[in-house]
């Protein structure tokens, strides 16, 4: 159960050892720096150092009290990245998929609009853009506030 | 009060600085925002559109009519695009 900060890349393999250790499911999510123009060089973010951390530590103790997971990691890259570079990732752990998979879900909801991180695209021709926040971003965070209480039963149930 | 306000993201870049230490008698971040916006040009157009702007009083997200008793520390920056 961590949360963490960082320039330097992450291993997912090295991430993953020991994770989840007696757990029946694990998922995982990779955000990968994404050129939708063709004229993009690299993509710069930004953080509020402290809050961050503090953050994504929120976000993780309330994913695990929902869904009941027995472990989670985050960890989220910050400075200058090239196209291609993996920016994030999430890992969840739980006796079944369903809460694993939802718990992973509801964690990149969180982190896409509550977290305090700044998108910059670098063009290759030197301009530098701030990425807008997107209503639909907003939108899927709004449906677990809306939801009632997960698990339910039925997903308790299922022996997967 | 003293208070350390910081920025990020375009509006740092508008403001032309990270963080400044201001004395203020701002009861709320919305009290707090007209304080800084009457400072001078880069304020007043750093904060010409609320609707564009979040904050953070001592590093927990906030909203504009939050207050500020006991805060030391506040951030104002606009939509969040992490993940």
């Amino acid at each position: 159960m961590s949360a963490r900060v960082q320039t330097a890349p992450f291993d997912l393999a090295a991430e993953l050892a020991g994770f989840g250790a007696g757990a029946g499911a694990i998922v995982t999510f990779t955000g990968v720096v994404r050129d939708d123009t063709g004229r993009m060089a690299a993509l710069e973010i930004e953080h509020y150092p402290g809050m961050t951390e503090r953050a994504l530590s929120d976000y993780g103790t309330r994913a695990a009290d929902r869904f009941g997971l027995s472990d989670w990691r985050i960890v989220h890259r910050h400075g200058r990245l090239a196209v291609g570079e993996p920016i994030m990732m999430v890992a969840t752990a739980a006796r079944h998929r369903h809460a694993a998979f939802q718990a992973a879900d509801y964690l990149m909801d969180w982190l896409k609009s509550r977290a305090p991180f700044w998108k910059r695209e670098l063009g290759q021709d030197g301009a530098a853009r701030w990425v807008d926040a997107k209503a639909s971003d907003e939108d899927a965070l709004s449906r677990w506030q809306a939801s009632s209480e997960y698990p339910s039963s039925a997903a308790t149930d299922d022996p997967a | 009060m003293t208070l350390d306000v910081l920025y990020f993201a375009w509006l740092r870049e508008r403001i032309g600085q990270p963080r400044e230490r201001i004395e203020t008698s701002a009861a709320t971040v919305r009290d707090l925002i007209a304080d800084l916006a009457a400072r001078d040009d880069w304020h007043a157009a750093a904060f010409a559109d609320l609707a564009a702007i979040r904050c953070a009083v001592d590093q927990q997200l906030a909203d504009l009519d939050a207050p500020l008793a006991g805060a030391r520390e506040v951030a104002f920056f606009p939509p969040m695009t992490g993940g």
